[in-house]
């Protein structure tokens, strides 16, 4: 009985394991195991509760905020580096593609600089009641 | 013809790794990017350059929220839902944010089908993922129809800020738009896939060139990068 369970498992995943191997041998480019993606689905998941949990507890201040950029950080790098195989890219492209977004950052410096400025203005000469 | 552009041509056998290999790369007077076909190249750039167009979106919100005296309505509480007579903060967006990942999960799976050759599942849990993101397209109508009955115009609302609804039609409009898009360019490669078109090599309408398999992948950079684009949309917009 147990020796006819196993002969039939066996039976089972030889095909399989003919198909994985014979794709192996035809496929080109990116491969990775399934499981991989698996576990990178559960963390995405996980931190998307967990952004979605500080807002639910009504978190405030710079603990709300760390949090959320935190978080979204994390999800952001998982999607890039496995999900869309930047991980496994050569570095001329994936420099290519990751660094100019650093002009970005840049940018959010110099509105965030001139935001505030605007903001001083409008308090200084349009001051309402508030 | 096709032939010469074939993407996984064995090249030169060893290829420098680190900051050599960018070097060597970048100053080799051929093609810089070694081992990545024009197609998947030409979809990051291009996936580059919509960076720089969400990121300008974001950041004129940014500057709104911040420059302004009036106080920005608050998105919890102007996304919350009463479900079963609960009261549940941001709860749409939530479920919005799950089936987007979920479809990206599906995505990746079928990326890995395609290069195994699997019809079958490649087709099929691409049109899943389609269908994950028709649902959210039709989720954000309902956002949208339900925010517009309440009063949020683009040039005011009823709780504070009026450029809140500016920066929220621009913004999720935008996205939508890109997941639209995405649900389109998913059946149509589905439908080659499953029409077996890349393993009979049969030629394109509109090009006349052969596909690969590999449109899966690049189709999967796309749809990766539309939730890329909303965990940013998410944390910066919904939650902050």
């Amino acid at each position: 009985m147990t020796n006819a369970a196993v002969h039939m498992e066996g039976q089972l995943h030889a095909p399989a394991h003919g198909a994985v191997a014979t794709g192996a041998v035809h496929a080109k480019g990116q491969q990775h195991p399934i499981r991989l993606y698996l576990v990178v689905w559960g963390w995405l998941f996980v931190l998307s509760t967990f952004s979605y949990l500080v807002d639910y507890f009504g978190l405030q201040g710079y603990l709300r905020w760390s949090l959320i950029l935190l978080f979204m950080v994390l999800k952001a790098g998982l999607i890039v580096a496995v999900f869309m195989h930047m991980a496994w890219e050569r570095l001329a492209l994936a420099y290519a593609i990751l660094a100019p977004p650093i002009a970005v950052l840049v940018f959010v410096a110099i509105m965030v600089l001139e935001s505030e400025y605007t903001h001083f203005l409008r308090v200084l000469f349009f001051a309402g009641p508030s | 013809m096709a032939e010469t552009v074939l993407t996984h041509s064995g090249q030169s056998p060893a290829r420098l790794d680190g900051w050599r290999g960018i070097a060597a790369d970048w100053a080799s007077d051929q093609r810089t990017f070694k081992n990545v076909s024009w197609g998947k190249a030409m979809m990051w750039i291009f996936l580059l350059s919509d960076t720089f167009i969400f990121s300008c979106f974001l950041l004129s919100y940014m500057t709104a929220r911040m420059s302004t005296t009036v106080p920005w309505p608050n998105p919890s509480e102007v996304f919350a839902l009463n479900i079963a007579g609960n009261h549940i903060p941001l709860i749409l967006i939530a479920i919005m944010t799950f089936i987007l990942i979920s479809s990206s999960g599906t995505m990746a799976m079928a990326v890995n089908f395609g290069y195994r050759r699997d019809r079958v599942r490649t087709a099929a849990l691409m049109l899943v993922t389609a269908a994950f993101g028709a649902t959210f397209v039709g989720m954000q109508a309902f956002e949208w129809t339900k925010l517009i009955m309440e009063g949020v115009r683009p040039w005011g609302n009823p709780w504070g800020a009026p450029q809140f609804g500016a920066s929220f039609f621009m913004i999720t409009g935008f996205h939508g738009t890109h997941v639209t898009i995405g649900v389109i360019f998913l059946i149509a490669i589905a439908r080659k896939v499953l029409r077996g078109d890349f393993d009979v090599e049969r030629r394109g309408f509109f090009t006349s060139r052969k596909g690969y398999y590999e449109i899966v992948e690049i189709m999967g950079l796309y749809w990766h990068f539309v939730d890329l684009v909303w965990v940013f949309i998410f944390a910066l917009f919904y939650l902050w």
